[in-house]
């Protein structure tokens, strides 16, 4: 496979070819924000944190870097300034939405949102899809999926499924970054349920 | 049915239905698209069957259905063939005259005849102003095409392109003609159709695809609807000259499953286009295959999107997916895709047959051919539209749509859908062409055009579209999802009067965000139409923030009517019409609106007689103190002495 340097932040970079230009980044220790993104799972591109400026020649694009594929000589900005008045407003919008998710109020205390720029309307899941995608894809079982369209869309466990896995499994509780998904159905009360370990961490958390 | 299997069978087929076909024989055409339909134009079809057999006229008259003729403020249309006299606004009771006089006495009815602006009864369809100015090439045979009968597009002249590409061209040339008449897509990128072709047949990867987008949803556009409906052929042509270019054997439809009648007509067309041996294996005996699949949309907007599309084709929910390689390379099952939609494929037949150079000489610098609008609004012609690019949006608003009804002031044209943005008066010159219209901040979108007069609040419209749009976002983005969301509800609070200091930048700094985060099309120019009504009407919205006032008397929590107590003469006109019984008063008492409960209607307003006009709408101001209860009205005649 053939290797290549792009230029992030004004670092020379090496990925490879298939890398996106966000494991590129990781790989060399450069941190992007990220939210719906986890290592092991497709890329979904849906919460937007992730976005980078790039430039080429005289033009520059904002694009999702977790699944933008990194090119030879590709330059990457990944804190310019139209990034940062982005990423900031959308951890605004978000944290309207779920003002008590520990990830997004570290993500916003470094962005230096202002809490008060929307009428807080808490819902608390912040649809990034890591529990739906975690049971599509690694599990294949289908057990939770979205529901609705728009403002309207939720996750949910369908039943006929959820009755039959879920008490063998439980491990989009610990993937789940707001921690509702497990309050909200009240497992840890279920007899005999032992809290499951992180798929991706290996940790309880 | 007998199958087409070679070069000459198609010209053969097409003298064989013409010499079949008595010219001079009557034949009745009854416009069946879904505006006359609407007007209930299945009836009038039934009446003419009943009074023909009922006259004993069956040897003697043809009866046929055709698609939409574009003059939708009109229906139904009825068309009498050979003398070709055109019957507009034709209800079923007027059929018995029609069938007497005209079928039988060769006379016309003239109070059915279109009436031009001196009062000249005007006897073809053609001749019609509305239609006059246009120059409908793609859209003009759908006023002489039965949709459920092959027959009568093969006799037009059906099928030929297909036959010249394959029998007279290489793939490689039909791209080439494609390229140099620089067709751009009619479904509002505006992207060239021939790089794209070729984009997807030099890609890698078996089976190619090629699609057909028919998921029109903009609000208030029927355009790729009414070609569906009333010439379904032009389109399969169309993509099977697409596919012969492209190298694909397998097509697409995905279409509305709110569009039954397009549905229907398809499924009649691809039955017996396989028939003829025009689809299928083997194609006119070329050797070439192809076939279409008819893919029903569930109803969401954002499966006009090409990656959402794609999921829904492959049996997925319709979101969009992340496509820096783009849908052309990697598409349905991640192999190439070629997405158009219904007007762009149904122009490709026209190009082979009348060559590149003819339709580049149509339109503009940067915009070739002809496009399909569909004209809706505060307009006194309302329906389906097809000029040049470069016609001015005053040719279309004015000469053809025929001006703003009740004397009313244009305010501004909004075009592209909810992706696009209004236009004001002062670019009423501006010429249609996909980039003129997106520096002016709209865009050309799929044809969408709706005009507004002076009674249009620009905030309220903004608010519509984003209702819309917030409704039709799949959910999956966040600056999509939540940025509408929160846009929305400033809107909101903007027309219940409660816009606070700082919404108007508030809405553009979401509105960039929006535009810029987003993960498909849907997000990324869903702030149009806030963008450009606050670009050019930022003191309607600064109105409605800073002094709780409307300016177009839209926006009910901003209005409030008012019963002038000098100028009403106590006829009990509003008190007897009002629906929430709010008005007080009796005969020759002076009327008083209760404005507690008054639900701001307007029933008042409208009733009142016009020689006392003394209901107003108030808007920004307060309303003045009622007189007492039970004050008599000053007369009218009393004042004067």
């Amino acid at each position: 496979m053939s290797e290549f340097s792009l230029i992030i932040n004004g670092q020379k970079v090496k990925a490879r070819e298939g890398m996106t230009i966000l494991e590129a980044a990781r790989g060399a220790g450069i941190e992007i924000p990220t939210l719906c993104y986890q290592e092991g799972l497709a890329p979904f591109g849906a919460c937007r944190l992730c976005t980078v400026e790039i430039v080429k020649g005289q033009r520059s694009r904002l694009v999702a870097s977790c699944v933008y594929p990194a090119e030879e000589g590709l330059v990457v900005k990944t804190e310019s300034e139209r990034v940062v008045k982005g990423r900031k407003l959308i951890l605004e919008l978000l944290l309207a939405r779920a003002p008590n998710v520990q990830v997004l109020r570290e993500y916003g205390m470094k962005y230096g949102v202002d809490l008060m720029k929307f009428d807080p309307e808490p819902t608390s899941c912040i649809l990034c899809g890591l529990c739906v995608r975690y049971c599509a894809e690694e599990k294949k079982k289908n057990a939770i999926g979205f529901i609705g369209r728009g403002t309207e869309r939720a996750v949910m466990f369908f039943p006929e499924i959820a009755s039959e896995e879920c008490p063998k499994c439980g491990e989009c509780f610990a993937i789940c970054p707001t921690g509702v998904l497990p309050s909200n159905y009240a497992i840890n009360r279920v007899p005999h349920f032992t809290w499951p370990v992180n798929p991706f961490s290996g940790t309880y958390k | 049915m007998t199958r087409l299997n070679s070069s000459a069978s198609v010209e053969k087929k097409r003298q064989e239905i013409l010499n079949s076909k008595d010219q001079k024989k009557l034949y009745v055409t009854i416009c069946s698209g879904t505006a006359c339909h609407a007007s209930r134009s299945d009836e009038v079809f039934q009446a003419f069957v009943d009074e023909i057999e009922r006259k004993g006229l069956r040897e003697k008259v043809d009866i046929g259905r055709t698609g939409c003729h574009g003059f939708c403020e009109r229906g139904t249309i009825v068309n009498v063939f050979p003398k070709d006299i055109c019957y507009l606004q034709v209800k079923a009771e007027d059929v018995p005259e029609i069938v007497s006089k005209t079928l039988i006495e060769n006379e016309i009815v003239e109070r059915l005849l279109y009436e031009d602006s001196n009062g000249q009864k005007i006897i073809h369809e053609n001749d019609i102003p509305f239609y006059k100015r246009q120059n409908r090439t793609v859209f003009g045979n759908n006023r002489l095409i039965d949709p459920q009968n092959i027959d009568s597009y093969i006799a037009l002249g059906g099928y030929t392109a297909l036959t010249k590409v394959l029998f007279e061209m290489t793939p490689e040339q039909v791209l080439e003609e494609v390229k140099k008449a620089n067709l751009r897509g009619r479904g509002g990128g505006g992207f060239p159709a021939g790089i794209k072709w070729e984009t997807t047949r030099n890609a890698p990867g078996e089976p190619k695809y090629v699609i057909v987008n028919a998921d029109e949803g903009d609000p208030g556009a029927y355009m790729d609807r009414s070609l569906l409906e009333g010439n379904p052929h032009s389109v399969l042509e169309g993509l099977t000259i697409g596919a012969y270019a492209i190298g694909s054997h397998q097509g697409f439809i995905y279409v509305r499953q709110e569009y039954p009648i397009a549905v229907e007509n398809l499924l009649v067309a691809l039955e017996q286009a396989r028939e003829y041996g025009l689809l299928g294996k083997n194609i006119l005996g070329s050797g070439f295959d192809f076939d279409v699949k008819v893919h029903r949309g569930a109803g969401a907007f954002v499966s006009g999107e090409s990656s959402a599309l794609m999921t829904a084709i492959e049996g997925k929910a319709g979101e969009p997916r992340p496509k820096y390689i783009r849908t052309a390379v990697s598409g349905i099952w991640e192999k190439p895709s070629n997405l158009n939609n219904v007007e762009t494929w149904a122009t490709v037949p026209l190009i082979i047959n009348k060559g590149a150079e003819w339709f580049s000489n149509i339109g503009t610098k940067g915009s070739k051919g002809t496009k399909i609008f569909s004209l809706v609004g505060k307009v006194n012609n309302t329906g389906l539209v097809e000029v040049p690019m470069g016609t001015t949006l005053r040719q279309v608003v004015y000469d053809i749509g025929g001006g703003i009804p009740k004397g009313k002031k244009f305010k501004a044209v909004q075009t592209g859908g909810p992706s696009g943005g209004v236009i004001p008066e002062e670019f009423l010159d501006l010429s249609i062409d996909f980039d003129e219209l997106s520096n002016v901040g709209s865009m050309m979108g799929s044809g969408g055009m709706v005009v507004m007069d002076e009674d249009t609040c620009m905030v309220d419209t903004a608010r519509y579209f984003l209702d819309f749009l917030a409704g039709e976002s799949c959910g999956k983005c966040v600056p999509c999802r939540e940025g509408i969301y929160q846009m929305l509800k400033i809107l909101n609070r903007i027309c219940q009067g409660e816009g606070r200091e700082g919404d108007i930048e508030l809405l553009e700094e979401i509105s960039e965000v929006v535009k810029d985060f987003s993960l498909c099309a849907l997000g990324r120019t869903a702030p149009n139409p806030v963008l450009s009504t606050i670009k050019y009407f930022r003191n309607e919205y600064e109105a409605h923030i800073y002094e709780k006032r409307c300016p177009a008397g839209v926006c009910k929590a901003l209005i409030s009517y008012y019963i002038d107590p000098e100028k009403c003469q106590g006829c009990t006109a509003c008190l007897r019409n009002c629906p929430t019984g709010a008005i007080t008063g009796g005969k020759g008492l002076v009327h008083i609106i209760d404005q507690e409960k008054c639900v701001k209607c307007g029933t008042c307003l409208e009733v009142c007689p016009p020689r006392f006009s003394a209901v107003t709408k108030l808007s920004g101001v307060s309303v003045p103190e009622p007189v007492p209860q039970g004050t008599k009205v000053i007369r009218k005649g009393d004042r004067k002495k």
